[in-house]
C-alpha cells in the first residue's frame, strides 16, 4: 500500500495526530486525488479534513485529472472532488457510463468561463461588456501577427470552448490563438496588465486571476442548450455557437465501490457544499498573500464547525 | 569515392538546385492545382487510405489492460506485480529521508521513527564526497544540499531524492544487463537497436498514460517512466564499452581459465568500469530531466514545486525549486564523475583489523545520524531546518522581469516581428505547401543520395509511416519548428563552442551556464519567455533553442580540440595566421563533430516539441499532449512514433553525410 504522500501539504496532514473518534465500517485509506490547481487542493484538503473528523481514515494522492478515471474506474483511487461540467463532462460521462464510477453531484461551486478583459480597457473600447461593443474596437486588440483582426487568447485547445465555432457565428474580427496550458495563458494577461496592455482572454472562475486582477466577463447573448444544437437559433441562422459558454457546476465523483466499503463517508462527500465566493476568497489567500494552505484549511474548519457537523451527522 | 564525389559535384548540385525549385513551384502552388483539378489528393491524404493504427492501438492497449491472461495471472497483475516489487525498496528510502517510519495507513499513520535529520544527510553526502574523491568533492556536496535546505526546498528535493536514488539503480542494473546481452549475441543487439531509438525519441508524454493504466497512479509510475527514460544510453554504453576492452585482457582471462561469467564479471566489466560510469551518470542525469514530467503522473517532490508556482505564476519560487534540481544534478553529477575515477586503493587500511580502522567514516557517519536522532526529538531544528532561517529570493526575479516588460516590450516586440516576418513565417509556409507525394519522393531521394538504397528504404517507409496516418501536416509544423530552432541554435552554439575550444577561461565558464540550461528544467523559462513574446512559435523557439544549444556548443569545442596536433603543427610550420589555422584546418576538420553535435540538437529539439506545445504550438507535440490530456493511448502513441520517425530520419541522413564527408577527409 502507498504510505503516506508526497507534496509537503500531504505529509504534514498525515502526521496530524490519529482521530479517535466513532466506529467506521473501514479503516482502510480512502483515497482523495489531488491536481495541480489551488483551488482543487483546497476542496480535496477540506474534504479530508471532514472525513477525518468523522473518524475516517485518508490518504491524498497525486494523480492526473483526466487519466485519474482510470484509476477511479478500478477502485486505485476513490475520490476525486472537482470534476468541471465544462472539462471534464465527457471523460466523468464515459466513466459512469460503465458503472464503476457515480457521480455524487454538486460541489456547489459553478465553472464560469468565458472571454475577459481587464477593466482599463473599458476606456479604449467604451460600450464594454457587450460583446458588440467588444467586436467594433477588434482593431484596438490586435497584434502583428494577427492585424487587422483582434487577437483573442483562448485556452487549450483541449478545452474545448467553441471559440473557433463563436467567432465565425457572430462574425467577430478577431483570430483565435490557443494558450497550451492555463500558466502560459494567465502569464500573457500579467504580462499584458503590467503594461495596461489591450488583452480580450479566455479566464475561469473560481480561480485566482480574477480576483487578482481587476476585470470583467464579455456578455455574449446567454447560453441555452438550443444555441448550441440548432443553428436557427440566434443572430446567425445557419450556424450554432452564437451565444456565451454554458456555466456549469463542479462535480463530486467517486468509484462505486465506496458506496459499499464506507457508506458513512459516502453520505459525507454527497452532503459537503461549499461555494464560489468562499472559495474565491481562500485562493486568493493561498495564492496571493502566500498563506499557507494547511492554515487556510484548519481556518475553514473552525470557522463552519456548524456546517461540517451536519453533513457528518 | 573522394574523386566522383568532386568530379560529380556541379552535376550533382545542379540536380539539387533543379530539386529545390520544383518544391518551391510546388509548394506555393499546389493549393492552386488542387483546386484547378479539383484533385484534393494532391495536399491531403486521401482519407480512404489512412491506416486506423490509432484505435487498433487504443483496443490492444485494453485487451492489455482488462483482459490479457496468461492462465496463472494476467497481464495487470504481472505488471502491478512489477510495480510491488519497485515500490518496496522506495517506500524504504522514502521514509529514510523524508516520511520517517510509519504504522498505519492514511490519516491514520502514527510515525514511529522520524526521518533523517537534514544535519545528517548532509553529513552523509559529505562523507561520501569524501570517499569518492578529496574534501574538495566533499564541500561542494555540503554547499550543495545546504542550498536546498536554506533555500525551503528540503522536503521535496529529499522526495526527488528518494526517487533518483531508486530509478538510477534500475536503470543502470537494467542497462547492464541489456548492454551484456546485447554484446553476447549479435542478434539481441541487432532487435535493441530500434527499439534503442524508439525510447529515446517516442516524446515521453506519448507512454505516460498506458504506464499509468498498466503500473497504477503513484510514484511508481512515474518511477517506470523514468527508468524507460533513463535507460537507454546505459544500454549503448555497456556495450560500447564491452566491445572496447583490449583483447590481450580477454585472452588473458581465458588462459587463466575463467568461465564464461568469470570473464564477464570478474575480467570484462571491471575493465570497463571508467566507460560504464559515464552511462551511469547519463542515467543519473535523465533522471533528473525526468523529474517535472514525472511530477505531472504523482512523484510530486521539486517538479511539483515548480509546476505548482508556475500555475500561480510566481517566477521566484519556481525558479528556486528549478535551481534546486540543478543542484542535486550538478552535486549527483560530479559525484558520479569522483566514482568513475580510479582511486587510491583502500586495500592497506582494510588489512586493519579492528572494524574502527577498516571503515572509520562509515562508523563515524553512522554515530552521527543517531546522535542527530536522539537530540532531534529535544530540538526541533536539529531535525528539520528552522523555517525561520530559510531564505528566499522572493519577488524579485518577478518585479525584473516585470520592468523587462514594461520598459523593453515594445522593442523585443519589434525584433519577434522581425524574425517571424522575415525567416519563420516563409519557411513554415514553405514546408506547409510541399505536397505529402512529393515530400515523400524527396525523402527517399535524400537517402538514396546519402546512403544508398537501405537509407532510402527507411526513409521512405518511416515517411509513409507519417502521411498514412493523416499526420503529413502537424510533422511538416514539426519540422519547421524543430528546423528553424536548430538552424538558430547552430549558428548560436557553434561559434561558442569553436571559441571555447580555443580559451580555457570561456570554457569553463560556458560549461557551467550549458549546464545549467540543460537540467533547468524548462517549464521555469517557458513562463518568463511567454511573458514576454506571448504565446506563439517564437515563444516556442526560444524555448527549443535554450534548451538544445548544449550539444551545438559542445560537440563543436571537442571538435575543434580533438583535431590531430601534427595538422595544426604541419598549418604552423608552413605558415598559417590563427584566422588561416581555425577556417583552414581546425573547422573543416571538426565539421563531422560538429554535425554530430548538430544531430543531437535535433533530437534534443524534438524531445522538447512536447513541452513547447504547453504554449500552444499546432504541431506533433501539441497531438501528443493533447492525446495526454484525453487519456487517448492509440492518439499518442501514434503521434509519439511520428515524431520518433522523423528523428531517426534526420539521424540516418545525418549520420551518413558525416561518414561520407569524414571519407573525404580521410579521417575513417
Amino acid at each position: 500500500m502507498k504510505t503516506s504522500l508526497i507534496c509537503g501539504l500531504a505529509g504534514a496532514l498525515s502526521l496530524a495526530a490519529i482521530p479517535a473518534l466513532a466506529e467506521v465500517e473501514s479503516t482502510d485509506p480512502i483515497k482523495l486525488t489531488l491536481h495541480d490547481w489551488t483551488g482543487q487542493l483546497l476542496t480535496t484538503n477540506l474534504m479530508g479534513e471532514v472525513l477525518k473528523k468523522a473518524g475516517y481514515n485518508i490518504d491524498l494522492v497525486q494523480a492526473d485529472y483526466i487519466a485519474q478515471f482510470a484509476g477511479l474506474k478500478t477502485g486505485d483511487l476513490h475520490v476525486a472532488m472537482e470534476i468541471w461540467e465544462t472539462t471534464g463532462r465527457e471523460a466523468m460521462d464515459e466513466a459512469t457510463g460503465t458503472g464503476n464510477v457515480q457521480n455524487l453531484g454538486e460541489t456547489g461551486m459553478q465553472a464560469i468561463e468565458e472571454w475577459w478583459y481587464p477593466s482599463y480597457m473599458k476606456e479604449q473600447c467604451p460600450g464594454l461588456p457587450d460583446w458588440e461593443a467588444l467586436n467594433a474596437c477588434a482593431e484596438i486588440f490586435s497584434t502583428a501577427e494577427t492585424a487587422p483582426m483582434g487577437r483573442y487568447l483562448g485556452g487549450p485547445v483541449t478545452w474545448g470552448g467553441f471559440d473557433d465555432e463563436r467567432v465565425e457565428a457572430l462574425e467577430m474580427d478577431f483570430e483565435v490563438v490557443h494558450a497550451g496550458t492555463d500558466a502560459a495563458l494567465f502569464a500573457e494577461l500579467e504580462s499584458a496588465y503590467q503594461r495596461q496592455a489591450p488583452i480580450v482572454l479566455w479566464v475561469y472562475a473560481p480561480h485566482w486571476a480574477p480576483t487578482k486582477f481587476d476585470g470583467e466577463f464579455v456578455e455574449f447573448p446567454p447560453y441555452t442548450a438550443e444555441c448550441y444544437s440548432d443553428p436557427a437559433w440566434g443572430s446567425n441562422p445557419d450556424m450554432a455557437y452564437d451565444c456565451g459558454k454554458p456555466r456549469g457546476p463542479i462535480w463530486k465523483v467517486a468509484w462505486s465501490g465506496v458506496e459499499e466499503k464506507w457508506p458513512g463517508a459516502h453520505a459525507i462527500i454527497k452532503a459537503f457544499n461549499v461555494d464560489n465566493q468562499e472559495m474565491g476568497d481562500m485562493v486568493a489567500k493561498v495564492d496571493l498573500e502566500g498563506a499557507k494552505l494547511e492554515d487556510v484549511v484548519a481556518n475553514w474548519m473552525t470557522s463552519n464547525e456548524t456546517r461540517w457537523q451536519e453533513w457528518i451527522k | 569515392m573522394s574523386k566522383k564525389a568532386g568530379r560529380l559535384f556541379s552535376s550533382t548540385s545542379i540536380v539539387w538546385l533543379a530539386l529545390l525549385l520544383v518544391t518551391w513551384l510546388l509548394s506555393s502552388y499546389s493549393r492552386d492545382l488542387s483546386k484547378t483539378f479539383d484533385a484534393k489528393w494532391i495536399t491531403r491524404f486521401p482519407a480512404g487510405w489512412r491506416l486506423s493504427l490509432k484505435n487498433d492501438i487504443s483496443a490492444a492497449m485494453k485487451w492489455l489492460v482488462e483482459e490479457a491472461d496468461f492462465g496463472l495471472f494476467t497481464f495487470r497483475e504481472l505488471t502491478r506485480g512489477i510495480a510491488w516489487l519497485i515500490e518496496q525498496p522506495y517506500n524504504l528510502v522514502l521514509s529514510v529521508l523524508s516520511s520517517g517510519w510509519m504504522e498505519g495507513q492514511g490519516s491514520g499513520a502514527v510515525q514511529i521513527l522520524p526521518p533523517l535529520s537534514w544535519i545528517a544527510v548532509i553529513a552523509v553526502v559529505v562523507t561520501a564526497g569524501h570517499f569518492a574523491k578529496d574534501w574538495k568533492l566533499a564541500l561542494l556536496m555540503g554547499l550543495a544540499f545546504l542550498y536546498l535546505a536554506v533555500f525551503g526546498q528540503w522536503d521535496s528535493a529529499m522526495v526527488t531524492l528518494a526517487s533518483i536514488i531508486i530509478a538510477v539503480p534500475f536503470g543502470v542494473a537494467g542497462g547492464l544487463m541489456l548492454g551484456i546481452a546485447a554484446y553476447r549475441w549479435h542478434w539481441v543487439d541487432q532487435a535493441l537497436r530500434p527499439i534503442l531509438d524508439l525510447m529515446q525519441t517516442i516524446p515521453v508524454f506519448a507512454y505516460l498514460v498506458p504506464i499509468l493504466f498498466l503500473f497504477g497512479f503513484g510514484p511508481v509510475s512515474a518511477l517506470v517512466a523514468t527508468i524507460i527514460y533513463a535507460m537507454p544510453p546505459m544500454v549503448r554504453v555497456t556495450t560500447l564499452a564491452l566491445r572496447a576492452v583490449p583483447d590481450e585482457v580477454v585472452d588473458f582471462g581465458m588462459m587463466a581459465g575463467c568461465t564464461k561469467a568469470q570473464l564477464m564479471w570478474k575480467v570484462l566489466v571491471p575493465t570497463a568500469k571508467p566507460d560504464l560510469m559515464v552511462g551511469v551518470n547519463q542515467v543519473i542525469m535523465l533522471s533528473l530531466n525526468m523529474v517535472i514530467i514525472a511530477s505531472m503522473i504523482g512523484a510530486g517532490g521539486l517538479g511539483f514545486d515548480v509546476l505548482a508556482s508556475l500555475r500561480r505564476l510566481d517566477i521566484g519560487a519556481g525558479l528556486e525549486a528549478g535551481i534546486a534540481i540543478v543542484v542535486l544534478a550538478v552535486a549527483l553529477d560530479r559525484l558520479s564523475q569522483a566514482f568513475a575515477q580510479p582511486r587510491q586503493s583502500g586495500e592497506a587500511r582494510r588489512r586493519q583489523t579492528t572494524i574502527l580502522y577498516r571503515y572509520p567514516r562509515t562508523l563515524i557517519v553512522g554515530a552521527f545520524c543517531i546522535i542527530c536522532l536522539i537530540a532531534g526529538y529535544f530540538f526541533v531544528s536539529i531535525q528539520s531546518y528552522p523555517e525561520a532561517l530559510q531564505v528566499t529570493t522572493g519577488t524579485f526575479w518577478a518585479e525584473l522581469v516585470k520592468s523587462i516588460n514594461i520598459n523593453y516590450f515594445d522593442d523585443l516586440e519589434a525584433v519577434k516581428s522581425f524574425m517571424l516576418s522575415t525567416f519563420m513565417l516563409p519557411v513554415k509556409r514553405f514546408l506547409g505547401g510541399i505536397p505529402w507525394a512529393w515530400g515523400w519522393f524527396l525523402m527517399a531521394a535524400a537517402g538514396w543520395y546519402f546512403g544508398g538504397w537501405r537509407l532510402s528504404l527507411l526513409c521512405a517507409a518511416l515517411a509513409f509511416f507519417i502521411i498514412a496516418n493523416g499526420l503529413w501536416a502537424k510533422a511538416m509544423v514539426t519540422v519547421y519548428l524543430c528546423g528553424v530552432s536548430v538552424i538558430i541554435a547552430g549558428i548560436i552554439g557553434v561559434p561558442i563552442g569553436m571559441f571555447s575550444a580555443l580559451n580555457e577561461r570561456a570554457d569553463r565558464i560556458v560549461g557551467v551556464i550549458i549546464d545549467t540550461l540543460q537540467t533547468l528544467p524548462s517549464f521555469v523559462y517557458l513562463i518568463p519567455v511567454v511573458m514576454l513574446f506571448r504565446v506563439g512559435d517564437f515563444s516556442a523557439m526560444i524555448a527549443v533553442v535554450l534548451y538544445a544549444l548544449a550539444p551545438a556548443v559542445r560537440y563543436a569545442a571537442h571538435g575543434i580540440k580533438t583535431v590531430d596536433p601534427q595538422l595544426i603543427e604541419a598549418g604552423i610550420v608552413s605558415g598559417c595566421t590563427k584566422r588561416q589555422l581555425l577556417w583552414r584546418i581546425r573547422a573543416p576538420l571538426a565539421l563531422p563533430e560538429i554535425m554530430l553535435g548538430i544531430n543531437q540538437t535535433i533530437m534534443l529539439a524534438l524531445s522538447m516539441l512536447v513541452i513547447t506545445a504547453l504554449v500552444g504550438t499546432r504541431d506533433l507535440g501539441q497531438e501528443v499532449y493533447i492525446a495526454l490530456t484525453k487519456a487517448d493511448i492509440g492518439r499518442g502513441i501514434v503521434a509519439g512514433l511520428a515524431i520518433a520517425a522523423i528523428a531517426i530520419i534526420a539521424d540516418r541522413l545525418i549520420a551518413a553525410s558525416a561518414q561520407s564527408m569524414r571519407k573525404r577527409y580521410g579521417l575513417a
